[in-house]
């Protein structure tokens, strides 16, 4: 989650991006610092490869770098190197699965719109049943299972916790796409999270 | 899965992202919350949603492998040596 919220952080980083815009390398690498983890995540979720989201992290950073003079600060520093590494990211799973089409403009909304149909409510802590690390890795493949279209909006908005603007903007989507893929998502990983979360009592093996 | 006046569980599901961020507006989500008050089943839906919301919200950022925190180091100092602002 990205704490760059509140308006000391917001002016820190504002003055952060100034600085390093003349020049100042110490407070770029104060950014990189910042946010490194942060878009090393999304690459790998996005590209779901170690070497491919490295590459990305590296490219993301550098082009920042090199067009910082080009940022108006009309948007938040994070979501411009958003932009830039989904942007990286999405080229890396397009060259490496050259046979597909992969594109964020995919029709990927469903004619289904009927309300799932669920009885059994999860419990109120679900998580706390199961290690943080058997946590990280449910939700990490139930991420990599989305469509990239999918997954890509989910992961800003509810991730990377970027407005519904932000993610449009950074997606180059409407409003409503975002929305509705967002929806999607979301069903689609309560669905996954349901096989395990569900108030039964007897955990079945988990395949996500 | 049944109906509270004109808001149907369809409704439900339009109105579910924006319930969901608190940004439906009041009158809607008055209609909406007296829906699940009468539909179990959008109820443990809309619960559950939110429930899994707030699970991938904890999600902890990926720990950089220090290999590739040193390797994004150099190419950084690398091109800032190229570009003479080192």
């Amino acid at each position: 989650m990205i704490q760059s919220d509140s308006p000391a952080q917001v002016d820190q980083e504002v003055e952060l991006v100034d600085r390093a815009r003349s020049g100042d390398v110490a407070a770029f690498t104060e950014l990189v610092n910042r946010y490194e983890r942060n878009i090393y995540r999304l690459a790998r979720h996005i590209t779901q490869n170690d070497e491919d989201a490295e590459d990305v992290l590296q490219e993301a950073f550098l082009k920042a770098f090199a067009n910082l003079k080009q940022f108006q600060g009309q948007s938040k520093f994070y979501t411009w190197l958003v932009r830039i590494a989904v942007n990286e990211s999405l080229m890396k799973l397009r060259r490496r699965k050259a046979d597909k089409i992969v594109s964020l403009d995919e029709r990927l909304e469903t004619e289904d719109d009927s309300v799932p149909r669920e009885i059994a409510d999860w419990s109120e802590n679900p998580e706390q049943q199961y290690s943080r690390a058997e946590m990280q890795g449910f939700l990490t493949r139930a991420i990599d299972s989305l469509s990239p279209g999918f997954r890509t909006v989910f992961l800003l908005r509810d991730v990377e916790e970027l407005s519904t603007e932000e993610t449009a903007s950074a997606l180059n989507l409407s409003i409503p796409a975002v929305k509705s893929r967002l929806l999607r998502a979301r069903l689609q990983l309560r669905e996954k999270l349901n096989r395990i979360f569900r108030k039964h009592g007897d955990h079945a093996p988990i395949h996500l | 899965m049944g109906t509270t006046r004109q808001f149907t569980c369809k409704h439900l599901l339009k109105e579910l992202t924006d319930y969901l961020d608190g940004s439906l507006d009041p009158e809607m989500r008055t209609q909406l919350e007296a829906h699940l008050a009468k539909c179990p089943n959008c109820w443990v839906v809309c619960d559950t949603t939110k429930k899994t919301i707030e699970v991938f919200k904890g999600l902890d950022p990926y720990p950089l492998p220090d290999e590739v925190k040193g390797r994004l180091v150099k190419a950084l100092q690398k091109r800032c040596s190229e570009s003479g602002k080192s």
